[in-house]
């Protein structure tokens, strides 16, 4: 006899809303707990009857203690998540695949650059800097999204903007906004990047990454120095379904987080 | 050419083994019955050979051959009345050590409550009776895929520690096959509990069989058998000798790990898109393609939750489904991906090569795409490439 480990029903604890389409859960066990989440990690979340998606967590501890994750409602299960108050219950499993390399940047600046609800999985990594600042040398938070509507955080945002050098940027500017108007990778130009010491942690579309991660080696930066968050198709999480193949790797498994040599080659090929 | 003495020197029996008669047949499927087995192996059925449950060795298909080219599958009558001389059929045993589709799980919302419920399902132990070397090689494959990882499917391994292996070498490959070039025949591999090799000749049908495990050997001591002679010995030695002579494909010379790695821009992938229906035939014959999607599903009260899990292919269009659309939308792309990880990226992430030289996805395929064919392609592509010509 043998069973597949069933999800643990985790209830919501609080909901926050975020943007138009997003919002933030903080998860709290039902019963028994998962263990603990690196930044970077995420965990299959079920919608009750309607299916189950990957979702890096966006927090670690939430003011109720539990796990907060941040859903786009995009597609039908996403909706469903998007759609849950508090004491509703989902399923949880993780935590999955690799996080972010900080033990790589200790010592060293850290510049972290997100496009959209690409700053999710990143939050986790601004808390582990900001709560050890003689670790690390100097944070950078450099976010792009489309409109200034589409910034996730904002709260969070402003608070950071005293201790670090954060840099906010959007695409169509409405009213009331003063501040930059461009793709993210023209925020550089105001952050003194020191190339030889210096872990940039790169998250959004992928278009957006690849062109990040360019705009960083042509500034000095080694590829092995830029780590991305990949996003493909999981239905598993445990490395035997074959969706998130990109090449030889399986996302769910080597990834989400990887290193940018391990992964320049493979996503200039289209449709890989 | 003969085949690996290793093999046979590795089994705790006598090197020369033991040799079984066409009753002695009967007495092993009676004898895994009494043991508590299903026993599983090839039988006609539907114009095709199957694998299905066996409930007599009778039902082996004794006198049927197959022939077999690109997208084409027949049964031919063979006037010698053997057994297991006939190659690969549409099914493989990943059917029964990870079944197509299974309940994982059930989930109860109970007022405010949702609790999950693990599925216990209690496995039978098959005996599979008739495992071609290649098929062997692909079960191995799916061991690793499948719970050789930091985490282990369940299901595979239950169903898969309880299976008995019985293995028969090929004499008889056919049109399609190209196990010799992948090096996973037509000799059986270690690791099975019993070896067979049949011969049929003017000394009689007969059926040389070893033990490679300690159930193999105590389900030998318990058949009627009689020492092997040396003349059927060097008979089943010949045969398996003259099958590695006899394939009907080949894969081109080279690492194919590198040819598929440096070859993602190739026109050939053009080509066979031309080709190609997207029809997912080749994964679901394949006997080691593995992937699965799942599917959640309510009943009418909507407080009663299934998780299933159910084969899936690389050539479905939601294969890569993603918010913003499929990765993979192209047919090119789609096929690409299964040849290159079933050649090349395999090795990446499971330590070997995907593919078996079953011949399989060859024969099913209903526009007749050759894997073989396709591999020499790339290969004339790159070669053509470095010597500066033109495709």
């Amino acid at each position: 006899m043998s069973t597949v480990t069933p999800p643990l029903p985790y209830r919501v604890a609080e909901t926050r809303t975020e943007t138009a389409d997003t919002r933030s859960l903080e998860l709290v066990p039902a019963g028994r707990e998962l263990p603990p989440f690196a930044p970077g990690q995420y965990a299959m979340i079920y919608a009750f009857g309607v299916g189950e998606v990957p979702i890096s967590v966006s927090a670690l501890h939430g003011p109720y203690g539990g796990l907060v994750h941040t859903v786009r409602a995009v597609g039908a299960v996403s909706t469903a998540l998007h759609d849950l108050r508090p004491g509703d219950t989902v399923g949880l499993r993780g935590p999955f695949g690799t996080g972010w390399d900080l033990d790589a940047a200790v010592g060293q600046d850290v510049l972290v650059i997100a496009g959209g609800i690409g700053l999710a999985p990143l939050r986790p990594v601004v808390h582990a800097v900001l709560d050890r600042p003689d670790a690390y040398g100097r944070l950078g938070i450099l976010v792009g999204t489309r409109t200034p509507g589409d910034l996730i955080y904002q709260e969070d945002v402003e608070r950071w903007r005293g201790r670090a050098e954060v840099g906010v940027t959007v695409d169509r500017p409405g009213p009331g906004w003063q501040g930059p108007v461009g793709v993210v990778t023209t925020l550089l130009d105001a952050f003194a990047l020191r190339s030889d010491r210096t872990h940039a942690l790169v998250c959004g579309p992928e278009v957006m990454m690849r062109h990040t991660a360019r705009a960083l080696m042509g500034r000095g930066l080694a590829a092995q120095r830029v780590q991305v968050s990949l996003e493909r198709n999981m239905r598993c999480a445990t490395g035997h379904c074959g969706h998130c193949q990109l090449g030889p790797l399986l996302v769910c498994r080597d990834g989400p987080v990887v290193g940018y040599d391990r992964v320049e080659r493979l996503l200039a090929v289209r449709e890989l | 050419m003969s085949a690996s003495p290793d093999l046979y020197n590795s089994s705790p029996s006598a090197s020369s083994g033991l040799v079984l008669d066409k009753d002695g047949m009967v007495a092993l499927v009676e004898v895994l019955a009494g043991r508590g087995f299903t026993v599983v192996g090839p039988t006609v059925r539907d114009g095709a050979i199957v694998l299905a449950e066996l409930k007599s060795a009778d039902e082996l298909p004794y006198g049927w051959g197959v022939e077999l080219e690109a997208g084409r599958y027949r049964l031919r009558e063979r006037a010698d009345g053997a057994a297991f001389a006939n190659a690969a059929g549409p099914q493989s045993w990943k059917q029964f050590l990870h079944p197509a589709k299974v309940r994982q799980w059930r989930a109860d919302r109970v007022g405010e409550e949702t609790v999950f419920i693990a599925e216990e399902t209690s496995t039978p132990r098959y005996a599979f009776l008739g495992v071609r070397p290649c098929d062997a090689r692909a079960i191995a494959i799916q061991d690793r895929v499948l719970t050789g990882g930091p985490h282990l499917d369940p299901e595979y391994r239950g169903r898969r520690a309880g299976a008995l292996l019985i293995a028969v070498e090929c004499t008889e490959p056919g049109g399609t096959c190209f196990c010799v070039s992948m090096g996973t025949g037509p000799t059986a591999p270690p690791g099975c509990d019993l070896v067979i090799t049949e011969v049929v000749d003017d000394d009689g049908h007969r059926f040389w069989i070893r033990g490679g495990s300690q159930e193999g050997d105590e389900i030998l001591a318990e058949l009627p058998v009689r020492p092997a002679d040396p003349a059927t010995c060097a008979a089943a030695r010949a045969g398996v000798a003259a099958a590695e002579d006899r394939m009907g494909r080949t894969m081109p010379e080279g690492d194919l790990r590198e040819l598929m790695a440096g070859t993602l821009d190739a026109p050939r992938w053009d080509d066979v898109a031309g080709r190609c229906l997207t029809c997912g035939n080749c994964t679901m014959v394949c006997p080691t393609c593995f992937c699965t999607t799942t599917e959640d599903v309510t009943d009418l009260t909507g407080d009663h939750a299934e998780r299933w899990r159910l084969w899936d292919s690389c050539f479905d269009l939601d294969f890569s489904q993603l918010h913003g659309g499929p990765v993979r939308t192209s047919p090119r792309s789609r096929y690409r991906q299964w040849m290159t990880h079933k050649l090349g990226t395999w090795y990446d992430q499971f330590g070997s090569s995907g593919c078996v030289g079953c011949g399989r996805c060859i024969v099913w395929c209903p526009v007749g795409i050759d894997i073989t064919e396709e591999a020499a392609a790339l290969h004339d592509w790159t070669r053509s490439e470095a010597s500066g010509e033109a495709p």
